[in-house]
């Protein structure tokens, strides 16, 4: 068994710009016929970058709006492919980048328990033994036979957050999910965490909130424009990252 | 292998979202499952009443052979067409979690097959008031639906890849959709058609699968060698050329969604 919980290494992911405009007939008619070249603009989501994740630890990504955050995530759950470079993954993995990701708003709760289950690779026997306990964590059952579409999007990521923790994931990543739930949900939400962390899930955490990322991680990567801007404990990060945060 | 291993796990996930399809299509509907069977008799007794008023064919057993036809050609259409927007319309899912994609198409697929499965109900039914002289060859009835469930996973594979890249495919299809009716002989013989237009039939899969279920459920003849080899391989071509496109451009989709 390695140490080593995830291995990212000199990942670069890009985007073709051009793809969202021309997706018509018409619109490739006319460019063919005016003679015009389907312009690529190509953007680099992310550059280069490199950095390994211990097992056990508490790994913060750091950055402004749009500065590839998110698309490092979804590197990692192996949503996006990179472009170049590699990544290594040890263990399973929770991606929370949405709570609720593939409820269907028709379904009822009880119904999407099971649905959402399977999307993240769990047995329906598995759920059934679960399903009294993610209730109980989501404080829904005075609604478990109304259909999603009536609920409100903090119920959504209670139920979705108590899917997603009821099984001991060895990668846990959390995309800024916990703003919607209520304070007292909040608190729960923290304290689950802790229990995987003390369980030795290894946890990755993107946030805004300097006050939570220096609360809950050990150490922490800056993200800027794509590019790697520093490496470190939570402390150094957060403090360079609020110097420069105009940047 | 390793695809086949990712398969396994997955297959929970299939069952779900071919439930999940079937409960959202009648939820909220007082017959609910009832008009699988319904809509499909409802459907023949309006053409079949149009066509023995209008144009007059001369077909034995008329009602089954408009049936039969009805139900194999509404199944294509609606599994292909399911297929084809099967990954758009699961574009949120597929940016935030990590799956196989083909998931989403093949369950579309199913799900149209599995209402296809009911509606078979309806055959039952008429061949029960027609009296029609039921043999032990209609036990074969599978093999002419499992041929057409081969090409139509095929199709939707394809038709889902096309449909990220070339929106306008949506709006297409349902013409080539309405060509293709007419191709299949759903409510006409074939023998009012010239040779030519037979020649052309021939170019079309639905045509050999409605005959060779016509043989085995109404006329009662064992399905010779050549028909079934004929079905099998468009089957197989079209499972083919669905898999590869999909794999070639799997990974490339999530920046198009």
């Amino acid at each position: 068994m390695s140490k080593i919980a995830i291995k990212v290494e000199n990942v670069s992911v890009k985007f073709n710009l051009a793809t969202e405009k021309v997706e018509s007939l018409k619109e490739y008619f006319v460019n063919f016929v005016k003679g015009n070249k389907r312009k690529i603009d190509e953007f680099y989501a992310l550059n280069d970058v490199s950095f390994e994740i211990e097992k056990g630890d508490t790994f913060a990504i750091l950055g402004s709006n749009g500065s590839g955050k998110s698309t490092m995530l979804k590197v990692i759950s192996g949503i996006y492919k990179p472009t170049t470079g590699s990544i290594e993954v040890n263990g399973t993995i929770a991606p929370m980048i949405e709570l609720g990701a593939g409820f269907d708003m028709e379904l009822t709760a009880r119904e999407n328990v099971f649905l959402n289950g399977a999307v993240l690779g769990y047995s329906r026997t598995f759920m059934q033994q679960k399903f009294e306990k993610i209730i109980d964590f989501a404080e829904l059952w005075d609604f478990i036979d109304v259909p999603v579409k009536n609920y409100s999007s903090g119920m959504q990521a209670r139920l979705g957050f108590a899917i997603a923790t009821q099984v001991k994931p060895d990668v846990l990543i959390v995309d800024e999910i916990l703003a919607v739930g209520d304070a007292h949900f909040q608190e729960k939400c923290e304290k689950k965490m802790d229990e995987l962390k003390s369980q030795g899930t290894t946890l990755i955490l993107v946030s805004h909130s300097i006050k939570q990322v220096l609360s809950t991680c050990k150490n922490a990567a800056w993200i800027n424009k794509g590019k790697l801007m520093m490496l470190g404990t939570a402390e150094e990060v957060c403090a360079e990252y609020m110097k420069n945060k105009d940047l | 292998m390793e695809y086949l291993k990712t398969f396994w796990k997955y297959k929970e996930l299939l069952k779900e979202l071919v439930s999940r399809d079937l409960k959202v299509k009648y939820r909220r509907s007082a017959l609910g499952y009832i008009w699988s069977v319904l809509n499909p008799l409802l459907m023949m007794i309006v053409i079949s009443v149009v066509f023995s008023h209008m144009f007059r064919f001369d077909i034995e057993n008329y009602t089954i052979y408009l049936l039969t036809g009805q139900l194999i050609y509404n199944f294509f259409s609606e599994a292909t067409n399911l297929s084809m927007t099967s990954i758009l319309w699961s574009g949120s899912l597929i940016r935030k979690v990590h799956l196989p994609k083909y998931i989403f198409p093949l369950s579309r697929t199913l799900s149209a097959f599995v209402n296809l499965l009911f509606s078979l109900a309806a055959i039952i039914i008429m061949l029960i008031i027609t009296q029609t002289k039921i043999t032990p060859v209609i036990l074969l009835f599978p093999l002419p639906l499992f041929y057409l469930l081969l090409l139509c996973i095929g199709i939707g594979l394809i038709l889902s890849v096309v449909a990220v890249y070339f929106r306008d495919m949506l709006h297409l299809y349902s013409v080539f959709l309405t060509a293709l009716m007419y191709l299949t002989p759903i409510f006409y013989p074939v023998s009012s058609l010239p040779d030519y237009a037979v020649n052309i039939l021939h170019f079309n899969p639905l045509f050999h699968i409605v005959n060779m279920f016509r043989d085995i459920v109404l006329y009662g003849n064992v399905p010779t060698l050549r028909a079934n080899i004929i079905c099998l391989s468009m089957g197989i071509i079209s499972i083919v050329i669905g898999l590869l496109i999909f794999k070639k451009k799997q990974d490339d989709f999530v920046m198009f969604l």
